[in-house]
């Protein structure tokens, strides 16, 4: 594992000057995701505030090759661009090793982008998918996804006197991903920069599709100080409503703080905590709806013991 | 080269092969299913270096022609009906990225009621995307347009993708006596592909589908406009080219038997063909009539249409779509066209042939008929049961 020194003195390769929001944790994903790997990468994108923000005709954040087509067909660019550097490579028209990586919302993963994704997984392209999950329609408002928390509060699926906030559970991406049987999948989270570069680092050489899932905070859209970036996505792993692990060739095994817990070496703090640091939460606070926190608990609970049997495969 | 008896579809495949792009991604359905079909067998067997992509959907079928176009690769992919309809967002983004994929449209009536057999109401959805489309009569056409798409689409003053129209059936599935081009000379005609700014360039590394505000949006979409514009010239060029190297002559319209006719029927496609038999019997009574075919209806050649129609005593256009509430578009653009002349014949529109309805040499005399009569609406429903 290279140092934090090694690592500033690396080609970067999406720059400052893009028009993400202070505290955004985006470009924090993407250049760890980037620093995964020394060889030459194209990047394609999704719409979504990330594609928007870095793209601003006639400017670009972009030192490496980068595609933008359309939401929901991330992963089908990305296809084509790796089925043409195959045959071109066999022609001898290129001749150095590269790798490709894909970033989408959760929006552009669990949703309108799902076919394209796990079409491009069963066909075996080399390719890492990024989800910079902020979990929710974050571009166009704040809207309600399949990667929404229940309880969670947007501008579809508002608190009122009556509900409060999203009725379902977030659909296990990363669990349908891996069920499509790849050789690497992961979630990871920006605090723990090192596991998430090594989780990167991984996706980029597992030698056909790879997906990585990062807990992406969104000031904006989650209703906290854009200062606290970084320690709320620590929160989401230490409650364990984000748990940290990889399914690497059939076997899974958790990471980093997950793995502490899972030891018995780090207690998992209570998911009040997790919604309590939030204003997308806050209405949960209030005993009306306290049914709902016991629920959100009991579901972080089973959703890890299950990870726990998993890990014992 | 030995004449061959083959079918649209396998013209088309046969095409793909002798030209051997870098990518081909596709999705199966009817009635272009064959041209996936055959060209599987040439990869299976070696005979092309094509990497192919069997996709999970025509959207993605297009996403990956997109991905594939900007990263350096000659790319190519057929698809019908609904799998155009599907593909519709990601025309224009091909179209509007400038990327001169090639693709195969074996024209099918679109949903619903769901009906797998020919009418141009899926081209004609494309119409507006920014692609190039050529209309093919029969399976040599099919076969020598696949040929020069590539050229007019790769061409400098274009970089703009190509739709190659061919009727589903009757002419993708009718076999006929193809005369195909040697493979050395389709390589030589066609060259090298040479990608413009490709994505695997890492070295000098290009942002495509950036986000584009209301300062460029509008110069960018000129810029297309203008590269459609240079295809009239374009397509010429690589005609007289093609012509030189086969003895086969096209333009971007035919005329048959137009220029001394007082009546002229105008269509597209494989109707076109039944029109020239038509003509012939009316002419051996005495009629004059002629028909006319437009092979290229992206972008439209107004002044050669204008030109050929003018001083007729009537004009009939002959629209296998329907346009709810409005005229047939190919009616609509011809009348356009006239509209430049002096004199303006009586035009009229015939709709015809929809979801595959047989439309034979008798049917097509009404229109003839009618138009020497002066009996004909503006826009009539030819051989519609009431």
């Amino acid at each position: 594992m290279i140092s934090i020194k090694e690592m500033a003195a690396k080609p970067v390769k999406l720059t400052e000057g893009h028009r993400l929001c202070a505290g955004c944790s985006e470009p924090i994903v993407a250049k760890q995701v980037l620093l995964g790997t020394d060889k030459p990468v194209v990047v394609s994108n999704a719409t979504g505030c990330f594609e928007v923000s870095t793209s601003g005709y006639p400017y670009s954040s972009w030192n490496v090759p980068w595609i933008h087509s359309a939401f929901e067909n991330t992963a089908a660019t990305i296809s084509g661009v790796e089925a043409a550097y195959r045959v071109l490579k066999r022609k001898g028209k290129v001749t150095d090793d590269m790798r490709f990586v894909c970033f989408a919302g959760d929006g552009a993963t669990y949703d309108i982008g799902f076919q394209a994704l796990s079409g491009a997984i069963e066909r075996g392209h080399q390719f890492l998918f990024v989800c910079m999950n902020n979990e929710a329609y974050m571009n166009t408002g704040i809207q309600r996804s399949g990667a929404t928390q229940k309880g969670a509060s947007t501008t579809t699926c508002p608190s009122g006197t009556c509900i409060p906030g999203k009725r379902e559970f977030p659909k296990d991406i990363t669990k349908i991903i891996a069920a499509h049987e790849l050789p690497y999948a992961a979630q990871a989270s920006p605090h723990n920069w090192k596991d998430l570069i090594e989780k990167a680092s991984k996706g980029f050489e597992a030698g056909g599709p790879a997906f990585l899932n990062v807990i992406s905070p969104c000031p904006r859209g989650w209703r906290y100080e854009s200062a606290q970036t970084i320690e709320i996505a620590k929160l989401a792993v230490e409650t364990g409503i984000w748990p940290l692990y990889e399914y690497e060739n059939g076997k899974w095994r958790f990471t980093a703080e997950s793995k502490r817990m899972a030891e018995g070496k780090m207690e998992r703090r209570p998911i009040i905590d997790w919604l309590k640091s939030q204003g997308r939460f806050k209405h949960l606070l209030d005993p009306k709806w306290s049914s709902t926190v016991v629920e959100i608990q009991a579901n972080v609970d089973r959703k890890w013991d299950e990870l726990v049997q998993l890990s014992k495969l | 080269m030995k004449r061959i008896a083959v079918n649209g579809d396998q013209a088309v495949a046969l095409s793909w092969k002798q030209i051997n792009p870098d990518v081909c991604a596709s999705y199966p359905i009817t009635p272009q299913t064959i041209i996936v079909e055959a060209f599987s067998d040439y990869v299976a067997d070696g005979e092309v270096d094509t990497e192919y992509v069997c996709s999970e959907s025509e959207h993605s079928s297009m996403s990956i022609c997109v991905g594939a176009a900007a990263a350096g690769a000659r790319s190519v992919t057929s698809t019908a009906s609904a799998g155009l309809a599907f593909m519709w967002e990601m025309l224009y983004i091909a179209a509007s990225m400038r990327l001169p994929i090639v693709m195969t449209v074996a024209n099918r009536a679109l949903s619903g009621p769901i009906n797998i057999h020919c009418d141009h109401s899926d081209a004609m959805g494309a119409r507006d995307s920014g692609w190039v489309q050529i209309f093919a009569e029969n399976v040599q056409e099919a076969y020598d347009n696949s040929l020069m798409s590539f050229r007019i689409a790769e061409h400098p003053d274009v970089h703009l993708p190509v739709m190659n129209c061919l009727d589903g059936f009757i002419v993708t599935h009718a076999i006929e006596s193809l005369s195909p081009v040697e493979d050395e000379a389709v390589k030589k005609f066609v060259g090298e592909y040479k990608p413009v700014k490709p994505l695997l360039d890492w070295r000098n590394p290009h942002s495509f589908g950036p986000f584009d505000m209301p300062d460029y949006y509008y110069e960018h979409k000129y810029q297309q406009a203008m590269a459609m514009k240079n295809v009239l010239p374009v397509f010429k060029e690589v005609a007289s080219e093609f012509e030189k190297m086969t003895g086969r002559k096209y333009d971007v319209i035919e005329k048959y038997m137009v220029d001394d006719a007082e009546y002229v029927a105008v269509s597209m496609g494989s109707t076109a063909g039944t029109l020239k038999a038509v003509v012939d019997e009316l002419r051996k009574d005495g009629h004059k009539v002629g028909c006319l075919k437009v092979r290229l209806f992206r972008p439209f050649p107004y002044a050669e249409i204008a030109k050929a129609l003018e001083g007729k005593k009537a004009v009939a256009v002959l629209d296998r779509v329907i346009s709810f509430g409005a005229v047939g578009p190919l009616f609509s653009d011809v009348r356009s066209a006239e509209f430049d002349n002096r004199i303006h014949p009586r035009t009229v529109n015939y709709v015809y042939g929809l979801g595959g309805r047989d439309v034979g040499v008798e049917d097509l005399k009404v229109v003839f008929r009618e138009m020497e009569a002066g009996t004909a609406k503006t826009v009539n429903y030819l051989g519609v049961k009431q």
